[in-house]
């Protein structure tokens, strides 16, 4: 008995933690409001399924995760932070034993389903399970992030323990990605495809009603275990793919917020519209455009030719600018740029492309053309997506750089469908634009896009280097974070400076635009982050 | 008549071959695929025996011939499959989709009748007057004006006068709100939509009518009932207006199976989660059941419309017997 007391006491002063840290990061000091029905707009078309496990698009944690608990989370008072907190496990994140290899969790006592079951042990491990060793027939969108998992095991109903097969940084952070929501074992174990199209979590909204492509509604759950949350009575998650309803929805008052992003131009306007009864927050994005030459088609097959090519582009120069016209902004390597593992600008500046003094670099690349004996009558491909932001802006500043070294590109703009499918199947490009746009922040993760095609084929510019895919070994399996720091540098050269496989153009910069009524949301570094909306409110006084 | 309808509906079935034939090719063109697509993802990761395992899974794999008689032959025995990229029943993601289409394309004929019919009667009897300049000018704007920038003059207008009048903006909610749940929230929500497109559908309309209404009113039989003193407005009404409105039924006929599939853009203006929109999504999404399903509602339903356009003929002009 005494330890069902300890276990609560410590869950409501987990949550009590959380929630007044959350209220005073906020900014104002505001204390938050229960009731209210938040409705966001969902900048996405419908996903194909209901199961995060499955999918790799945001479309479904948007309208799905308040439906859901994960073991742990980035913290939403500090989203920015690489600090995970508990969500379904008690206490602080464990610290690691057995060299590093075993994590063992407790699991906050109480919690149910939204169907009445408990939720116990057995269905996390079940949940994991599926993410890291699913069946044959099940897809797993993520189980590469798991290749240090050896086994999830259950001593008993409220502990799950993990057993690595060697020590990682990677672990944790790969544990908190917000798509390793927590099923149901029995519903599991009767379908495993059941969650497809079905919604049964234990989080802080109880589904009212799906409809595919329009909306989805849920109630506050009354059984929520962070006592005191959710402070709202309803939510409404709203499809809307097009920029201007998400505009008129927040002009309107139709919607409070959208969390994915506005370009600048949008954001000026909407603040513009509703002065003080809009809020903008601001960050780094861990998305970034990739410039790939295709390793497999003269004359990018020579190192000197992709050399030319990215010492053309004025990294520093096309921050300024084109920041004020799409939603990239930050120079970087192949690093989440706020990241503690990422390169500072002295030693991005070490890198070809990245230097100082670009007409020199733009004189280099003329000679190693020259040396290669490239022909500048001819003209290349560049394989662009058709989205505008940022892939067409960035696509046309990626010409202008080109040409600046005598070299033509033709953009070739192709809807999604057949821009994967140049991409993967036909190879049909000289050079195409790519993207590499995470969750949470796990460099060491992250950064395996950059191994040899025949490793991680996410990789488009079919090369295939063994020492590259070495040194991106060398730096996972390392231990010491310094030492890491170290490793990843050399890796990073090695990619974007010794061989140019591929070239970071500019890291996404993301705004958000929300209501002012609506409070206790805090922007993180990803647009997959900070949706469960528990520690959210509306404040009616400020449309006053 | 009733042998002439049995005809027409069979002949419906080598026009839904035909269609489903066109469709099916046109969609297997495009280079991509439904599963590549699926796993997009985030561009971190990409494994191909996932995407070989979804093929399988939905049978792309298998030579087209037996895709495409897998699909028709479903087809005919009612069986529309399932949605490749939701794995949900098609008339599940289609039949919400269709009551909302299907209520903005009534609303749509409704506006449309309402302001051609009286519009295009007046251009005509009073032809070259001021009246009819400006009834002309009006219904020449409605065609020129595609209907979703007009959608986007209304919204932009909305929110203008809104603020201007109430101190805030308003729109339209975003979200569908079913006519028996809220009529009143129903009708705020679809007036506006079915207004832009009615305008346009009523501008094709006015021009129709007043020609078609010119051309009898130089009818023998129009200056035999003037000559016999019947007074103007019976004229009119009772004699011209009726004979007149066989290309107009035509028109509007045609328009209103259009508006169930066609309103692409201006759906995506308002929000609406109708027909044009899943056209669209299923096409990006590369969901060969989904739209194949779609195109063949949409041949189905101009077929039908063009039948019904045939009976009002008949109903319009007792001349007229199909045989």
């Amino acid at each position: 008995m005494l330890g069902l007391r300890a276990l609560t006491a410590a869950t409501v002063g987990a949550a009590a933690v959380l929630a007044a840290g959350f209220a005073a990061a906020d900014g104002h000091g505001d204390k938050p409001k229960y009731g209210g029905h938040f409705t966001y707009v969902i900048p996405s078309k419908a996903p194909p399924s209901l199961d995060a496990h499955r999918e790799t698009t945001y479309g479904v944690i948007h309208p799905v995760r308040p439906y859901y608990s994960t073991l742990l989370r980035v913290n939403p008072a500090d989203p920015s932070s690489d600090v995970y907190v508990c969500d379904l496990c008690l206490g602080d994140v464990p610290e690691p034993t057995n060299g590093g290899k075993t994590y063992t969790f407790k699991l906050k006592s109480g919690v149910k389903f939204h169907d009445g079951t408990p939720l116990t042990s057995a269905d996390v491990k079940a949940s994991f399970d599926k993410i890291i060793f699913p069946p044959e027939g099940v897809s797993s969108a993520r189980k590469s992030f798991y290749m240090m998992v050896d086994s999830v095991t259950t001593p008993d109903a409220s502990t799950v323990v993990f057993n690595l097969k060697y020590a990682s940084s990677a672990f944790i952070p790969a544990l908190a990605a917000p798509y390793n929501f927590i099923y149901s074992k029995a519903k599991l174990d009767a379908d495993i495809h059941w969650y497809e199209k079905n919604i049964l979590g234990s989080g802080p909204f109880i589904l009212d009603e799906y409809q595919s492509g329009a909306q989805i509604t849920g109630t506050k759950n009354p059984n929520y275990y962070l006592k005191g949350l959710p402070y709202l009575d309803r939510i409404t998650g709203v499809f809307a793919n097009k920029e201007s309803i998400q505009v008129q929805a927040l002009r309107g008052n139709r919607a409070s917020a959208q969390f994915r992003g506005f370009p600048p131009k949008t954001r000026d306007d909407l603040v513009r519209a509703l002065g003080d009864k809009a809020t903008v927050q601001e960050t780094d994005w861990n998305c970034v455009l990739l410039a790939t030459p295709n390793h497999s088609r003269k004359p990018f097959d020579d190192v000197r030719v992709r050399r030319a090519l990215t010492l053309a582009l004025d990294r520093w120069g096309g921050s300024e600018y084109l920041s004020k016209i799409a939603i990239v902004k930050t120079v970087g390597g192949i690093v989440y740029p706020k990241s503690k593992l990422a390169a500072t600008k002295e030693e991005l500046m070490q890198l070809d492309g990245y230097k100082a003094d670009l007409e020199a670099s733009r004189a280099r690349a003329r000679e190693l053309l020259k040396e290669a004996g490239i022909d500048l009558s001819k003209t290349y491909i560049l394989n662009n997506r058709a989205v505008d932001q940022p892939y067409k802006v960035v696509g046309v500043w990626l010409l202008d750089q080109w040409r600046q070294i005598g070299l033509n590109f033709e953009q070739q703009v192709k809807p999604t469908g057949p821009f994967y499918a140049s991409l993967r199947e036909k190879g049909d490009f000289d050079v195409s634009i790519d993207f590499n746009c995470q969750s949470i922040v796990n460099p060491p993760i992250d950064t395996s896009k950059y191994l040899s095609s025949d490793i991680n084929p996410a990789n488009y510019s079919r090369v295939v280097d063994r020492k590259m895919d070495e040194l991106y070994n060398d730096m996972l399996l390392e231990a010491d974070p310094a030492k890491q720091r170290v490793k990843m540098r050399t890796y990073e050269k090695y990619v974007l400076h010794d061989q140019v496989t591929q070239m970071i153009t500019l890291w996404w910069f993301r705004t958000t635009v929300h209501r002012s009524h609506f409070k206790g949301w805090k922007i993180s570094p990803s647009h997959y982050l900070g949706q469960a909306l528990d520690t959210v409110w509306l404040d009616p006084d400020a449309d006053k | 008549m009733h042998k002439y309808l049995v005809k027409r509906m069979l002949m419906m079935v080598p026009t839904l071959i035909g269609a489903a034939i066109l469709v099916f090719t046109l969609m297997h063109m495009i280079p991509g695929d439904v599963c590549a697509l699926r796993y997009a993802g985030t561009g971190g990761t990409f494994d191909v025996n996932q995407i070989e395992q979804c093929k399988e899974e939905l049978g792309l794999n298998r030579p087209l011939l037996v895709q495409f008689f897998e699909w028709i032959g479903g087809f005919f025995i009612g069986d529309f499959g399932t949605s490749m990229w939701t794995d949900r029943p098609i008339t599940e993601e289609m039949g919400p989709r269709v009551l909302l289409s299907l209520q903005v394309a009534v609303m749509a004929t409704i506006i449309s009748i309402l302001i051609s019919i009286p519009l295009g009667t007046i251009s005509a009897v009073k032809q070259n007057s001021w009246i009819d300049y400006t009834v002309r000018c009006v219904s020449i704007a409605g065609i020129a004006m595609p209907s979703f920038w007009l959608g986007i003059l209304i919204m932009l207008g909305l929110l203008a006068v809104s603020n201007s009048l109430l101190g805030y903006g308003w729109i339209p909610p975003i979200q569908y709100i079913p006519p028996l749940k809220d009529p009143i929230g129903n009708l705020t929500q679809l007036i506006w939509p079915a207004l832009a497109t009615g305008y346009r559908y009523s501008a094709v309309a006015t021009r129709m009518t007043r020609s078609a209404l010119l051309e009898v009113l130089r009818e023998d039989y129009i200056r035999t009932a003037r000559a016999k003193g019947v007074i103007e407005k019976l004229v009119v009404n009772r004699h011209a207006l009726k004979n007149s409105m066989l290309p107009v039924v035509t028109v509007i006929g045609i328009e209103f199976a259009f508006l169930m599939g066609g309103l692409v853009v201006t759906e995506q203006v308002f929000n609406l989660n109708g027909l044009g929109k899943l056209f669209v999504d299923s096409v990006t999404n590369h969901d060969y059941t989904l739209t194949q399903a779609l195109v063949m509602l949409v041949a189905f339903i101009f077929v039908v419309m063009n039948i019904v356009i045939d009976v009002i003929y008949a109903w319009l002009d007792p001349r007229i017997r199909y045989s």
